[in-house]
């Protein structure tokens, strides 16, 4: 192999005109970060509330619940992606769809939306299980006090469910942030678009990739690193 | 047996100092620390009408019919499977039931106009594992239901939880969380937790049975005193120590059915059924 290793790469400008590879990188990082925060907002919200609804007494509540689970777990989460960039705005109202079309940083918005529905569906698996996980009798003794069922959830089951599925809610967390690189194939310039794009200015394919690697596997180290902390801060003396 | 573990008895009207002691060692002192409110009928505190329910194609309970006046202590005993649990989880409507009436202080549960959360709120329950919440510290355990059900403030949520902690002897727990305390002390906080409600009635589900024997008699104290103080209570236990020494009325359940509902004179000295008698002889035996 005849490679020319050039490690200075990153400080050269780069052809897009404002600043060098190494910024290139880290604007990169930059909607990658603010997309998966983004997107995790959305997964926790609506998957705390369809793993609610999956263990309600209520028949309805489950079938939606299920139903939501099931539709965004089993589609591809790169199929997911073009439906909702490509299909979605010819399937609305046209005023609707031209509109989606023109809104600028359209990538960036359906990655978030598209994201955090597919993320939501795992977490609220999660949330369902850590819920189930719990003994009968705490529900029972929530409404037994008198507390509505939404009062039991809130004061009684979820902060016991939360602190159970910590440790698999922050692998969830880490698979939305690393997810987030299909949205470059709806033209979202996050950290493995500029990759790429910085491979294709420079042929310098090993240093590009190999910047990025380490970048990842940064920001998962320090993902894992505070979710430790925050395990300690919620841990329950006694047990 | 628990019974000799526990105090001499001694007249309720006498005042009692409250001590930090362990009630087992010492007076418990008053429970109540307000007579219980006032009730709204002058009828049965809890009355059964007929009750069936079905699990599926299973009936776990026949037509049962009782009740349960003000300021009476009830023990139902019987086997294990025989509908216990089910039928005192009827009485504030944790379990539904598909035939008969149960009312509460003259509210009917199974009516769909019933503000159960309010109902509940007014009928203690005390569980077999305790089931106090373990994220969250005794004093909140405790000052939870207060607030968001019947809002009262923080402070005064606090307070009352702290003065009945005092009264099962535990204040020095109060900033301790429920995996730090042991089964004994757990429940006794549990029971503080149902009175901090004001709740006209108690439930007790077999509230012993999940402690080691040593500490029995320390919950069975509390109890005894909450019915010498007139608290009116449905007790589901083994504990014949304790339903001689408190009781007014047994009702002995088989199969989902009252088989035996009498005085506890009358069912201590001569139980009509041949299954109660069977089952008091293998109960007593121990
Ligand atoms: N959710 C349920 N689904 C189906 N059957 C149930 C359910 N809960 C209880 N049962 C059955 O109903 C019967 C009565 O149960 P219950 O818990 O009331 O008995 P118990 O008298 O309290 O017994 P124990 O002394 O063991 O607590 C049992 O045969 C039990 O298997
Ligand atoms: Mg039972």
């Amino acid at each position: 192999m005849n490679y020319n290793w050039n490690w200075g790469i990153f400080f050269e400008a780069s052809p897009e005109g404002n600043g060098t590879y190494a910024d290139m990188l880290l604007s990169g990082l930059m909607w990658t970060i603010v997309t998966a925060l983004c997107a995790w907002v959305i997964a926790f919200a609506v998957g705390s509330v369809i793993g609610v609804l999956r263990t309600l007494p209520g028949r309805g509540a489950q079938m939606v619940g299920n139903a939501y689970v099931e539709l965004f777990r089993n589609i591809p989460l790169l199929v997911q992606m073009f439906l909702w960039y490509f299909v979605l705005p010819e399937v609305l109202p046209e005023s609707w769809g031209t509109w989606l079309k023109q809104l600028p940083n359209a990538p960036f918005y359906t990655a978030v939306v598209c994201l955090g529905f597919f993320t939501a569906s795992r977490v609220a698996e999660q949330v369902r299980a850590g819920i189930q996980a719990l003994p009968r009798g705490q529900r029972m003794a929530g409404t037994a006090l008198g507390l509505t069922t939404a009062q039991t959830y809130r004061y009684v089951l979820l902060p016991n469910a939360y602190r159970i599925i910590l440790p698999p809610l922050t692998s969830e967390f880490l698979n939305n942030l690393k997810n987030t690189s299909v949205a470059l194939t709806i033209g979202l310039l996050e950290l493995t678009a500029r990759a790429r794009a910085m491979q294709e200015f420079s042929f310098q394919v090993f240093e590009a990739f190999t910047a990025a690697t380490v970048i990842y596997i940064i920001i998962n180290l320090i993902v894992v690193t505070v979710a430790g902390v925050i395990e300690r801060r919620v841990a329950v003396p006694g047990r | 047996m628990t019974s000799s573990a526990m105090p001499p008895v001694s007249p309720v009207s006498e005042p009692q100092a409250a001590t930090d002691a362990a009630p087992g060692t010492g007076p418990v002192g008053t429970l109540l620390t307000e007579r219980p409110p006032v009730t709204a009928t002058t009828g049965p505190m809890i009355a059964i009408d007929d009750v069936s329910k079905w699990y599926g194609d299973f009936q776990v309970l026949t037509n049962c019919t009782t009740s349960v006046t003000k300021g009476e202590v009830v023990v139902v005993c019987g086997p294990s499977g025989s509908g216990k649990s089910t039928l005192i989880k009827c009485v504030n409507a944790l379990e539904p039931f598909q035939k008969g009436q149960i009312t509460v202080d003259g509210t009917r549960v199974a009516d769909k106009k019933t503000n159960l959360p309010k109902l509940r709120s007014r009928v203690g329950m005390v569980f077999q594992h305790f089931e106090l919440f373990p994220h969250l510290s005794i004093t909140d355990n405790l000052s939870l239901a207060q607030r968001k059900v019947l809002g009262r403030p923080k402070a005064e949520a606090e307070a009352k939880g702290l003065a009945l902690l005092e009264r099962v002897g535990l204040k020095a727990h109060a900033h301790k969380f429920p995996g730090q305390l042991s089964g004994g002390q757990q429940q006794r906080v549990a029971i503080a937790r149902a009175l901090a409600m004001n709740p006209i009635v108690m439930l007790f589900d077999e509230p012993t049975s999940a402690l080691d024997p040593e500490m029995v008699g320390e919950v069975l104290d509390v109890m005894v005193e909450l019915a010498r103080e007139g608290m009116t209570m449905m007790v589901v236990t083994h504990e014949m120590g304790f339903a001689r020494k408190v009781a007014n009325r047994v009702i002995f359940m088989d199969k989902g059915e009252i088989v035996e509902d009498a005085q506890k004179e009358e069912f201590f000295g001569s139980p009509r059924s041949e299954r109660a008698q069977t089952f008091l002889s293998r109960i007593l035996s121990h």
